[in-house]
């Protein structure tokens, strides 16, 4: 082994992760998706195919969702990151989550995270989305273990749960 | 969400409910650790140099200047392997040659698949990896690619594997690229065929297709300098990986120990070696532990889909439409190395039906792409997609409903399968029954969809027996009453809360006071993988055994707690009563608070053979279709699947596994194959054109839960995983036959294929 000097300089990116404030250095070539799993240590993202086809990658960049795979590292400096990490409150899990539970709305796990990230992005637009906008809205994530059934009703589940006026007193 | 049973009363608390699975949260919250997760101190990252050439004389390897590189700490080859010789090794669904996987691993000499390893690096970061594997030199001389069936086996044929010694029924053959041919026969099909009031015969093919884990394959090693190598990897079968790596790598069985990850969908195809020997031996040069993750091309390029290849079926029925006849001539395409699950197929192409004159031959055949791998309910739903599809044609042409036919010549207890067991009780008919009298079977369907689009309906049935064998599992008895549940079998698909759940019933307890936990090689006793159908089957039973050791020694402390014997002590639903004293009376969390006062912990331990099958489960599966003639393009708007699943121990994760078989059946119907160029080379290796179905492409996927019990099991439960992708595509062609009034005797049948049958149609060619 040698130990040469690296030969790219990497670059400083500032963003906010979950609602806290995150530096990093990014090799030029970095993914956000390498960043947040390899630098922040926020393995919940996952990587399916780092190309864009399978959606297990999916956070929120600036509210927006993306494929983090296909997003340059230093693209985050100044933005907002939501991950999944961020996704339930304090000691308590969002209503997406609790559904994905009740629902069985998962097997092995694995894109779990992404359909959560895009399936909050949605109810947060769209608070009561029927099943083919549920379906249309989450075409970008790729399951190969549920067949969707349950993952749809998971989604109109917290719909539903979410719908529902606060109860009195409070949160 | 239906259930239909017929058992006696056999009364459950837990089994049967649908708890939170134990390990959800983590999942939800993206704390649940998968194989690319692992991070460990000192750890290097390694990459794989792969052949571009499906087959490839290498006749130089130079890997100097990556080993001078930036970050490298090692590199391998060929070289670097451990050669060994031929011996075969079950591998639970699975026979294979541990030459051909030592080989497959590593090519060393010449590549027989494009994606075949050719070196190894590993380096401070993947980067680097990637980028020291651009200095590697290799000069291949490229032979000619064996890619089809006809290649393969046509006369002067190129040889692959000039060593190969196939077995042509019982015959050594040299110089073949036909590693098995076998056959069952019983009766006199052919005298039988002269009788028949109507006979027919199709031939059928079907494409290649992949498992389509979402997660990629991923090994991390560490060679310890006393001689241990620990492995942490994404894998259906870490007691497989165990036995495989010290037979590979020349160690004792003992110096290995593996521990699973959580695992992101493995279907069959995440039981053989692929990173992990590689991930040992770079660790042990690099002295660093080394992790290793496939990108998608090459899970495609070189892990182990489904065989693709073509069925030949032939029925014959007499003038009540009663099945006198049937033959089958089954070839599958093993890949670069025999073994394609023809046994399987063999099973499974007329199981669900009374044949008393029957003739199955099958070929293994080795062609140079990838060698394939199990794939739910391995080598049988091509076989279905022949024989299903024969059935509904054969159906049209005697003017039958396909459901009188079913209903009529259905395999029952008693019938001869056709490999030779009889079968015990099985819920064959009962599956029929239960579509037939499903809300979908019994609405009309509307013929004309929007805008010109064709309807149409069609049924298929499926059968899959799955296996039993070695299982462990330990109870530990905590003082609160919560007791600990340790077990070796990686959870794909909710096993560790189906696992925990038969054991509360015996405990007395709910769900949630059993905690399960997946544990490495060296902290349980041999686990056989999670596949076959087994885990929540064979593995439940170790938890049951468990579960009754540790009643039998909580009797055993109570009576001392109460100065009895323990023939005194009896234990229902949940409390320990003294028969001789009734008001002496404690609930398992009492009792388990005792434990320390009467002789200290207890732990106990079931291990099982579970001999025999998971009891066989049947399906039987209606899917609605709808046709644009003007595109070719096929949508499923209404599914429903029926199947005997025994006793249901968690009835969501039961509907879970039907759902996503159909799911898979669908996709390997309408859209899945593998797309290669003339030398081998797949032009499809990714997600945007390996087309997977996505949540836009499925209706709700009803299910039907039929309950035969299984005598086998204590709680009637049979294995389920595997059945749901064997009646998905004859059904879907059955209903694209119902549509369009045409057939197709390929998959995909995808839009090209669709318009083609249609062009055939109107130039009379009734679709063939």
């Amino acid at each position: 082994m040698t130990q040469q000097e690296a030969p790219v300089r990497k670059i400083t990116v500032a963003c906010d992760v979950n609602g806290y404030p995150a530096e990093f250095l990014a090799a030029p070539h970095q993914s956000l998706l390498e960043a947040l799993r390899e630098a922040m240590g926020l393995t919940g993202t996952k990587e399916g195919c780092n190309d864009g086809n399978c959606g297990a990658c999916t956070v929120a960049l600036d509210g927006r969702i993306v494929d983090s795979c296909l997003v340059l590292a230093a693209e985050a400096d100044g933005k907002r990151v939501d991950t999944i990490e961020g996704m339930a409150p304090p000691n308590g899990l969002h209503p997406l989550q609790q559904a994905f539970l009740e629902e069985a709305a998962l097997q092995c796990g694995i894109c779990t995270p992404g359909f959560l990230v895009a399936a909050k992005a949605l109810l947060e637009r769209e608070p009561e989305p029927d099943e083919h906008r549920i379906r249309l809205w989450l075409a970008g994530n790729l399951c190969r273990c549920t067949g969707y059934d349950k993952i749809v009703r998971a989604v109109q589940r917290a719909s539903s749960e979410m719908s529902k006026p606060a109860p009195a007193g409070g949160a | 969400m239906t259930t239909t049973t017929d058992r006696p009363a056999q009364q459950f608390n837990v089994v049967g409910t649908r708890p939170i699975r134990h390990d959800g949260v983590d999942k939800v919250l993206g704390r649940a650790q998968y194989g690319a997760d692992l991070k460990l101190p000192g750890l290097i990252h390694g990459a794989v140099l792969r052949s571009p050439h499906a087959h490839a004389v290498i006749k130089r390897v130079d890997a100097a200047k990556a080993a001078a590189a930036h970050g490298v700490f090692a590199v391998i080859t060929g070289e670097d392997m451990p050669v060994s010789a031929s011996e075969l090794l079950d591998m639970g669904e699975e026979v294979t040659d541990l030459r051909w996987m030592s080989e497959r691993i590593m090519a060393r000499g010449k590549a027989v698949y494009k994606g075949h390893p050719v070196a190894a690096v590993a380096a401070v970061d993947q980067n680097a990896a990637l980028e020291a594997l651009k200095l590697i030199e290799v000069d291949y001389e490229p032979l000619p690619a064996v890619i089809s069936l006809e290649d393969a086996m046509a006369p002067g044929a190129v040889v692959i594997h000039d060593d190969l010694v196939g077995d042509h029924l019982g015959e050594k053959a040299r110089g073949t690229n036909v590693a098995e041919h076998t056959r069952i026969e019983f009766g006199d099909p052919d005298a039988a065929f002269e009788q028949a009031a109507h006979v027919l015969e199709r031939t059928y093919t079907i494409s290649r297709a992949h498992q389509g884990y979402i997660e990629p394959h991923s090994a991390t090693a560490f060679w310890s300098p006393d001689g241990k190598l620990a492995v942490w990897t994404t894998t259906q079968a870490p007691f497989g990986v165990r036995s495989n790596l010290a037979q590979v790598l020349k160690l004792p069985v003992s110096a290995v120990k593996v521990t699973p990850m959580e695992i992101g969908g493995g279907f069959g195809g995440k039981i053989q070696l692929y990173l992990e020997p590689l991930a040992a031996v770079l660790s042990k040069k690099a002295a660093r532990p080394v992790k290793m993750v496939m990108d998608r091309k090459s899970v495609f390029d070189a892990t182990g889909p489904g065989p693709g290849g073509q069925v030949t079926v032939k029925m014959g029925v007499d003038a009540n439409g009663a099945i006198v006849a049937a033959t089958a001539d089954i070839r599958y395409m093993a890949g670069a190395y025999p073994g394609s699950s023809i046994s399987a197929a063999s099973v499974g192409v007329f199981a669900c039906y009374k044949v008393p004159n029957l003739r199955i031959d099958a070929y293994d055949v080795v062609i140079n792409m990838s060698k394939t791998a199990a794939y739910r309910a391995p080598g049988t739903p091509q076989a279905a997609f022949a024989s299903e599809s024969l059935v509904s044609e054969l159906c049209e042409r005697i003017g039958m409903s396909p459901m009188d036919f079913h209903l009529l010549n259905a395999a029952e207890e008693g019938d001869r399968r056709p490999d030779g067991p009889i079968f015990p009780r099985v819920g064959n008919k009962a599956c029929m029954e239960a579509i037939r009298d499903s809300a979908h079977f019994q609405s009309a369907l509307q013929r004309e969809g929007p805008d010109g689009k064709l309807r149409g309906r069609g049924m298929a049935s499926g059968f899959w027996n799955g296996i039993g064998n070695r299982s462990s599992v330990t109870i530990n008895v905590n003082d609160d009453g919560v007791v600990s549940l340790v077990e070796g079998n990686p959870d794909i698909g909710g096993t560790r809360a189906t696992i925990a759940m038969q054991a509360a019933e015996i405990l007395g307890l709910p769900a949630e006071d059993v905690h399960p936990a997946v544990v490495d090689t060296d902290a349980i006793g041999y686990n056989d993988l999670t596949a076959g159908s087994r885990t929540t089957y064979a593995s439940g039973q170790a938890a049951i055994e468990a579960a009754r050791l540790v009643v039998e020694e909580m009797k055993k402390r109570m009576a001392l707690v109460w100065e009895t014997d323990p023939e005194n002590v009896e234990f229902e639903n949940g409390v320990f009563r003294n028969k001789v004293a009734p008001d002496q009376r404690f609930a398992f969390k009492q009792a388990a608070g005792k434990l320390g006062q009467t002789g200290g912990p207890v732990a106990k331990t079931g291990s099982v053979n579970v001999r025999g099958s998971g009891g066989g489960s049947f399906a039987a599966h209606l899917v609605d279709v709808e046709v644009d003639p003007e595109t070719g393009k096929t949508q499923v708007i209404r599914y429903t699947a029926a199947q005997d699943a025994g006793k249901a121990v968690h009835p969501s994760y039961v509907e879970g596994q039907f759902q996503g078989g159909a799911a898979q059946g669908v996709g390997w119907a309408l859209n899945e194959e593998y797309y290669t160029d003339e030398d081998g080379v797949m032009l499809n290796s990714s997600f945007l054109d390996y087309r997977m179905p996505t949540a836009l492409d499925l209706p709700m996927l009803d299910t039907i839960i039929v309950e035969t019990p299984n005598a086998n099991h204590p709680f009637g439960v049979r294995g389920i995983g595997e059945t749901s992708i064997v009646p998905p595509a004859p059904a879907v062609a059955n209903a694209i036959a119902d549509a369009i009034g045409a057939r197709l005797y390929q998959t995909p049948m995808n839009p090209a294929r669709v318009m083609e049958a249609l062009a055939a149609k109107r130039n009379g060619a009734n679709g063939r």
